[in-house]
């Protein structure tokens, strides 16, 4: 930046780090100004910071590498399965213990079921959703937009269907079905307080941490990604696949290698939340979950990390506290007035209407996003500006 | 395709044909002639039921195939998967059963039409259902395409698939509010009855079999007569083969695609109303599932191609009322998932793809 004072000065830095800086403090302070407020969103935040870590994952897929993928939720609940499998009483007719944080028997008999340290699974999910990026990726290289969208779409539905369906392959109980599985080991670090040895439900802020660590390794290695080799060879198969090959990317380990981080992402986020919701049930990985994932992205920024952020804040904000305030008011108003039409409304139920609407409102108005990636603007507007170059030569 | 070679003579391209042919599609021919052996393993031990199932896949085919058409229709025209489409079918299930229920808005037209009503009164009720919801389905296909579509015809290919889902989760709230999250039960309007009672008992063909044949071959005679004979139809052909060669000859781009939004539309409302009738219940989120069936139909047979919508929705029917017989019923929308995988994956002009009425490409 010319004009501006040395790169390693004070201001320099300060201008440059200040404002993620500010934040990060910000986010290591909050259980503090939580519990100070006494505000109690403990639990609301944590599942908001789950979601930035699915939209950052989607991000990579969709953002950089212009992939269109609607059945990310695929891998978030892969990544849940690893850990229900891996750290619970699933599978009890074996008894296999691992630096689990739990006693390794109670009352005298082993604990059934597989229980390994929630770290270590941690890594093992990042990497079966990785690989897992692979399987469901290789097929689609050779696809266009639309065609691409719908093998992922088909991958997206066939995956939880399978974990609904799987209470019975050959007559062996995989996935316990339509009922999940339920009792998941809760992480715990060996030393220190003692709702930090084993992580509980009344003690939110190491499940804060723990969380807060995960967001802020995938920001970091997000930003690093972006400005790599593999992040410019993203943006040049984005921009044109051909022209990108010709000049020496290699779009097939490129495109593999987006979907595979992504997919890392989504079943790290995928494993905590499983071991931090306890049960885990197929049904809640619905297209639905795909298709708010891709809201956060397009909303917030495709491209553009700290839009993406801004997205899942935004979306889940709206669906944990907007909607239901607004349900609220209409329901005082409708006492007011004495309708029932709007004392019995259930507006929290219409937010996939909202989130369609925006959708559309988004891709009419500002494909971009609320912070947009410049790449990312140019390349969306240059199509409209080409069409009006036209008109002009033609007239 | 124009090519400089002298036309073969037929028997020997497809010898060269079947030679040349890569280790994959032996592979995939050789799968499918498995399935082919083990149904019919299935239909010499049972051959009633083995017979009643394909008469269900069939219709269930037939129904699929109509909205496999609105989706052909409209890919072959923009090249564009309108995600909307199965939602729209489901709001056109939802018209129907709003008509026969002769209530709307409040306002009580008429009394409910259900299965107390005479034989008169319920083909009245039947055509009056199917005539409302054609229409209604067909404008709201123009609407969308107004809304969404249209402004976003020079975009990138993924700003309008977004906008495409988002007017499909629109459409399933729209359901969601209109009927509420529960399953909506259908008069029974069309009994279960056996067809041929009198005639012959080997095979038992019912009336419900019978209405869906009934409504479904007119709609595709007419669809055709359309496309081949009219002028509106000749220029949606020239559309779907070069937009811009289409408007140099004067022909209304613009009006020729709303055509084909409103034909995919009339399509998916009498679908709509077919599926109430003939499965006897609907659900505001009928559209994802049917919508898939039909574009892996539409794809199995040929994206852009109509015969080929017609044989794919067939074929995905058959499928899934075997897949439901010999395999298990929650195990039906993996198999077809995976049919759609497979057919984008490794053939995606599908199985009559590059002859077409309606032009069109889709994937290179």
């Amino acid at each position: 930046m010319s004009g501006s004072p040395g790169a390693g000065s004070p201001k320099a830095l300060l201008r440059r780090f200040g404002l993620p800086g500010g934040l990060i403090l910000l986010a290591f302070l909050f259980p503090l100004i939580n519990g100070v407020s006494g505000a109690n969103l403990m639990f609301p935040v944590i599942i908001v910071a789950v979601y930035v870590m699915l939209a950052l994952g989607l991000n990579i897929v969709v953002g950089f590498a212009g992939l269109l993928d609607l059945g990310f939720v695929a891998f978030y609940a892969l990544g849940a399965y690893v850990v229900g499998w891996f750290a619970s009483t699933h599978f009890n007719e074996v008894s296999f213990s691992f630096l689990s944080a739990l006693p390794a028997q109670t009352s005298g008999r082993e604990l059934p079921g597989i229980h390994v340290s929630f770290w270590i699974l941690l890594i093992a999910a990042g990497a079966f959703a990785a690989l897992w990026g692979v399987i469901i990726g290789a097929p689609t290289l050779r696809l266009r937009g639309d065609y691409l969208a719908i093998v992922t779409l088909g991958f997206g539905e066939i995956i939880p269907r399978f974990f609904l369906n799987g209470d019975n392959i050959l007559g062996y109980n995989l996935t316990n079905g339509t009922i999940g599985i339920k009792g998941i080991d809760s992480p715990g670090i060996p030393f220190g307080p003692r709702t930090w040895q084993q992580f509980g439900t009344l003690d939110l802020n190491p499940w804060y941490y723990t969380i807060l660590v995960l967001v802020l390794i995938t920001i970091f290695v997000n930003i690093r990604l972006r400005d790599s080799r593999l992040g410019r060879a993203w943006m040049a198969v984005r921009e044109d696949e051909t022209a990108a090959a010709a000049m020496g990317v290699n779009t097939t380990t490129t495109k593999l290698w987006a979907y595979a981080l992504g997919a890392t992402f989504g079943g790290l986020a995928g494993a905590f939340y499983g071991t931090f919701i306890k049960s885990i049930f197929p049904t809640s990985f619905s297209f639905n979950i795909s298709v708010l994932i891709l809201c956060m992205v397009i909303l917030g920024g495709m491209g553009s990390i700290y839009g993406v952020i801004l997205g899942a804040i935004l979306l889940q904000g709206i669906n944990f506290y907007l909607l239901p305030q607004t349900n609220e008011w209409v329901h005082a108003i409708g006492d007011a007035l004495n309708s029932p039409l709007l004392s019995n409304a259930d507006i929290p139920k219409f937010n996939y209407f909202l989130f369609g609407v925006l959708l559309v409102a988004m891709m009419l108005l500002r494909p971009e996003g609320i912070i947009p990636n410049r790449q990312r603007q140019e390349e969306l507007r240059e199509a409209e500006e080409d069409d009006s170059a036209t008109e002009l030569t033609r007239a | 395709m124009a090519t400089t070679q002298e036309a073969k003579p037929k028997g020997a391209a497809m010898i060269d044909g079947v030679k040349s042919s890569s280790w994959q599609s032996r592979l995939a021919a050789a799968i499918v002639a498995a399935l082919v052996v083990l149904l019919l393993v299935q239909a010499v031990k049972d051959p009633g039921q083995f017979v009643s199932q394909l008469l269900i896949g069939i219709t269930n085919g037939a129904i699929i195939a109509l909205i496999a058409l609105g989706y052909t229709l409209v890919y072959g025209i923009v090249e564009l998967i309108n995600f909307a489409h199965g939602d729209n079918f489901m709001i056109g299930s939802f018209v129907g059963v709003t008509v026969l229920s002769g209530t709307f808005l409040g306002l009580g037209f008429f009394a409910p039409i259900d299965s107390g009503s005479g034989t008169g009164i319920r083909i009245v009720g039947v055509l009056l259902a199917l005539v409302v919801a054609m229409l209604a389905c067909g404008l709201i296909n123009v609407g969308i395409e107004r809304v969404a579509y249209k402004p976003l015809r020079n975009s990138p290919r993924l700003a309008v698939l977004i906008t495409a889902i988002g007017m499909s989760f629109i459409l399933q709230n729209v359901g969601l509010v209109w009927k509420g999250s529960f399953q909506i039960p259908f008069p029974s309007l069309i009994s279960n009855g056996n067809a041929l009672a009198g005639i012959t008992d080997a095979v038992a063909y019912r009336w419900k079999d019978l209405f869906v044949v009934l409504v479904t071959i007119p709609l595709l005679l007419g669809l055709s007569y359309f496309i081949r004979s009219t002028r509106q139809g000749k220029a949606m052909r020239a559309v779907a083969q070069d937009k811009e060669a289409a408007a140099m000859m004067g022909i209304n781009v613009n009006r020729t695609i709303s055509v084909a939004f409103l034909l995919g539309g009339i399509l998916a409302g009498a679908s709509g109303v077919m599926f109430g009738l003939f499965n006897g219940t609907t659900v505001f989120d009928l559209g994802v599932r049917q919508g898939l069936f039909a574009f892996t139909a539409a794809v199995l047979g040929g994206i852009g191609n109509l015969a080929g919508a017609v044989v794919g929705g067939v074929l995905i029917g058959v499928i899934g009322s075997m897949t439901d017989q010999y395999v298990g019923v929650r195990w039906t929308d993996i198999v077809i998932f995976t049919v759609l995988i497979l057919v984008l994956v490794f053939r995606p002009r599908g199985l009559l793809g590059d002859r077409s009425a309606v032009q069109g490409g889709g994937g290179e």
